[in-house]
């Protein structure tokens, strides 16, 4: 029978039947829940999170050298963190086959940019599928594994967000291990990128990319479907979906290996069809490898480069109009529903403090990133993971007394573990006055709540070591460390300006477990309240953005009423952290009896 | 089965709302049906609060996971305003089922902004027969204001063409077991009040 899953799922699934035995990734959507499928369902394969992509991939290269099937998986960002592995795993080739699972983002539905994987692909002389459902995105592991073993290459299986996150159905087989002798093999000769060595493997890279390339005619996930030969439509992945559905009756290239090109059969598709349109998300990757083939293509002038396709936009894109008959919009000015920090939320508690600090903050990926958003407003700088201590030592070194006292960068706890250790080092080793605040929830939150190396737990929940931030900050020379419980509002607002006046690099922890985490809890989790009377509808509850808060306005003031209105808690959604209870300057805020 | 047609269900509302498993369960019913489907959702950010939608698409063949703009048979919508914000989905001839809800975004909970009034009114004037109801309060009637989403369920089936045993099957094998009962009696409730 038929199952419906995910391309995550599907892909989790694909490793599996096709005898992958070691599989690592990062957390990072679209991507997270391959790894999460495979240490929930699959205890054949060993399993783990890495502190990163780039440990990840050489984590999977390893396992791939020892013979075995072995699968990274991060999202698209995540392979700029592995491309140092990456360029040469592509010299050294493999032994048991290697699948880099990586999904990108176009749109950035939960991204900072919308980079094109294929373009590593080419970058890295290595060859690139892309499914078009999860009974492809399952199957392709299988294909890509082969292709990694016959043509001795770590190979691309690039999903994106609507082939991850769309369930369609699919036909489940039993697994069958790997063909590779497994064990400890020396080849120094393909192994150890010494330059002498490199120098030799080049050309076996090149040669390999020209056999793949002719392997590539007869793939069969690349398929020529001819209908009415007045439009032929070059497409790959959901993209391919979203043309069948607007232009049945068209020709069709889909190809299944976007990297390198099938030349020859592209070329024969192109003499059948009148028109030929390269319907593709992102950048004109397909687009440009035909018109180098001299053949007259249209594209990105009719698709454009920015944002994900849709269907309507691919109808529009190849008929000037869509034809659904929509009911059209109703016209009301709607107040936007970003997504928040949580009721509870540790994040909210810290910029309160910082807030009243009026710091300069640099931060970077995870749940506080949405400290960006009004009404806290207190994230000045988000550039990529582990960016944040950087950019603040960069500031506060460059600037001096223009910075002085202001320079706080701002990290997660997993965020950390990621790639915020060699920037605390550097800033250790190279001095200044930046005071770095660790917001140490105790998980991975954004992406669904992740273990990692500072939780204590494995992905599959196993009990192993607990990374010591402190510890780890002392050994690298801090001599400022300071551990602070968040919901403590003004006494972290206390010690943060003194590590601000402090002239020297300064750490603190602020630590208290995601309020969406079952274990460990430290909120009440009963309601708070407040006194209507008492409040002076001054806002500074409010503007600590809780969704458990509003301000109601008083529509018809009584005489003598000087407020606009007043806050109220929703007890449905108070935890109890005491966020407002802290900045109140009144008192209105009680304690729940 | 009875025709080539494909279903086109937007389900949408806030992150929390249980959105998501009312779609999956749907989905469930639809591939038990012999249906050909495939659903979308963006829900990397949707445990913060922040607007959710799930598409469900069902029939002999389908192709796009996701639906296209003006061809949505059936807009659900469990809080007001997202109605309005996923509205051009909607075909001509599409239904509507609006649960009487206001979830308010940061900008009318901060008082920066005000939620739009007569939002309900609004959505009447477009699509008159528009089906609205107060499921949580139902729900909370029932003993339990999680199952409004499985109420919805329930309204939705009276729409499409699969029996409601499908439905019942589903839910048992999806749901922990002592949260069945509860919902098979909500999955009723909805198909009454859609009758």
């Amino acid at each position: 029978m038929k199952e419906l899953m995910s391309g995550n799922e599907a892909i989790a699934r694909g490793a599996y039947e096709y005898g992958v035995r070691l599989a690592s990734a990062y957390p990072g959507t679209p991507s997270t829940e391959i790894l999460e499928c495979i240490g929930a369902l699959y205890p054949e394969i060993r399993a783990g999170w890495a502190p990163n992509e780039k440990v990840a991939l050489e984590v999977a290269a390893g396992s791939a050298y020892g013979g075995s099937r072995s699968m990274a998986i991060m999202k698209h960002v995540g392979l700029n963190v592995a491309a140092d592995p990456f360029m040469t795993l592509s010299y050294t080739g493999v032994n048991g086959g290697l699948v880099i699972v990586v999904c990108d983002d176009p749109e950035m539905h939960s991204s900072q940019n919308e980079q094109d994987t294929r373009n590593y692909a080419k970058f890295g002389k290595v060859p690139c599928l892309e499914s078009s459902d999860s009974q492809e995105a399952k199957d392709m592991v299988g294909e890509a594994l082969l292709i990694s073993e016959n043509f001795d290459t770590p190979v691309i299986l690039r999903s994106s967000t609507r082939i991850s996150h769309s369930m369609s159905l699919v036909e489940t087989k039993t697994r069958s291990e790997g063909p590779k002798e497994l064990g400890l093999k020396k080849d120094p000769m393909k192994f150890v990128m010494l330059p002498a060595m490199a120098r030799r493997r080049h050309p076996i890279v090149e040669q390999r990319l020209k056999d793949v390339a002719a392997f590539a005619e007869t793939f069969p996930f690349n398929k020529i479907i001819m209908g009415d030969t007045s439009l032929g439509i070059i497409s790959s992945g959901v993209n391919f979906q979203y043309a069948r559905e607007v232009a049945p009756s068209a020709s069709f290239l889909k190809l299944g290996m976007v990297w390198p090109l099938p030349v020859k059969m592209i070329k024969d598709f192109a003499s059948r069809v009148k028109r030929l349109v390269v319907i593709e998300d992102l950048d004109p990757f397909i687009e440009e490898a035909v018109r180098l083939m001299g053949i007259a293509v249209e594209g990105k002038e009719l698709t454009g480069i920015c944002s994900e396709l849709s269907p309507e936009k691919v109808e529009i894109a190849l008929t000037g109009a869509s034809s659904a008959r929509s009911i059209g919009p109703i016209d009301v000015e709607l107040p936007l529903r970003p997504p928040n920090m949580c009721p509870g939320c540790p994040h909210r508690a810290t910029f309160t403090a910082l807030k009243k600090n009026k710091v300069y903050v640099s931060g970077d990926i995870g749940c506080y990133t949405l400290g960006a958003l009004p009404p806290l407003g207190m994230l000045d700088h988000c550039l990529c993971m582990g960016a944040g201590i950087g950019i603040a030592s960069g500031l506060d070194r460059s600037l001096g007394d223009l910075a002085k006292g202001k320079a706080v960068a701002v990290i997660g706890d997993s965020t950390f573990f990621h790639s915020g250790m060699t920037p605390l080092l550097e800033l250790a080793y190279n001095g200044g006055s930046t005071t770095v605040v660790i917001m140490d929830n105790r998980t991975t939150a954004m992406t669904g709540a992740q273990n990692h190396p500072g939780t204590g737990f494995t992905l599959r929940l196993d009990p192993t070591i607990t990374a010591d931030i402190e510890k780890l900050a002392e050994s690298f020379g801090f001599k400022r460390i300071r551990t602070v419980n968040p919901y403590k509002v003004r006494e972290l607002e206390k010690i943060v300006s003194e590590e601000l006046e402090a002239p020297e690099p300064s750490l603190i922890i602020s630590r208290a477990p995601c309020a969406l985490l079952k274990t460990d809890r430290i909120l009440i989790d009963k309601p708070y309240d407040i006194d209507k009377d008492v409040c002076k509808g001054c806002k500074s509850c409010i503007n600590t953005g809780c969704p458990a808060l509003e301000f109601v306005k008083i529509e018809e003031p009584a005489e003598g009423e000087k407020r606009k209105g007043f806050s109220k808690i929703n007890p449905a959604l108070c935890v109890g952290c005491g966020t407002c209870y802290e900045v109140c300057k009144f008192d209105a805020v009680k304690e729940a009896s | 089965m009875s025709n080539d047609r494909v279903y086109n269900v937007l389900i949408v509302g806030v992150g929390g709302q249980g959105i998501i498993l009312a779609s999956d369960v749907l989905g469930l019913v639809a591939a038990r049906h012999g249906y050909d489907v495939k659903k979308n959702e963006i829900h990397g950010m949707a445990q913060r609060g922040g607007s959710v939608s799930s598409h469900v698409r069902f029939g002999k063949f389908v192709s796009s996971p996701i639906i296209k703009m003006g061809e949505a048979d059936v807009l659900l919508s469990f809080e007001q305003i997202e109605t309005l914000r996923y509205f051009p989905f909607l075909s001509e001839k599409g239904k509507v089922i609006v649960n009487d809800l206001k979830i308010l975004p940061p900008a009318v909970f901060t008082g920066k902004q005000d939620y739009p009034a007569d939002v309900i009114g609004k959505i009447k004037s477009k699509v008159p027969d528009a089906l609205v109801m107060k499921a949580d309060e139902i729900a909370a009637g029932m003993g339990n204001p999680r199952v409004a989403n499985v109420i919805f369920l329930g309204v939705l089936s009276k729409y499409l063409d699969i029996p409601a045993e499908t439905y019942e099957e589903v839910l048992k094998e999806t749901l922990k077991p002592k949260l069945v009962d509860i919902n098979l009696k909500a999955f009723h409730k909805g198909r009454s009040l859609a009758a």
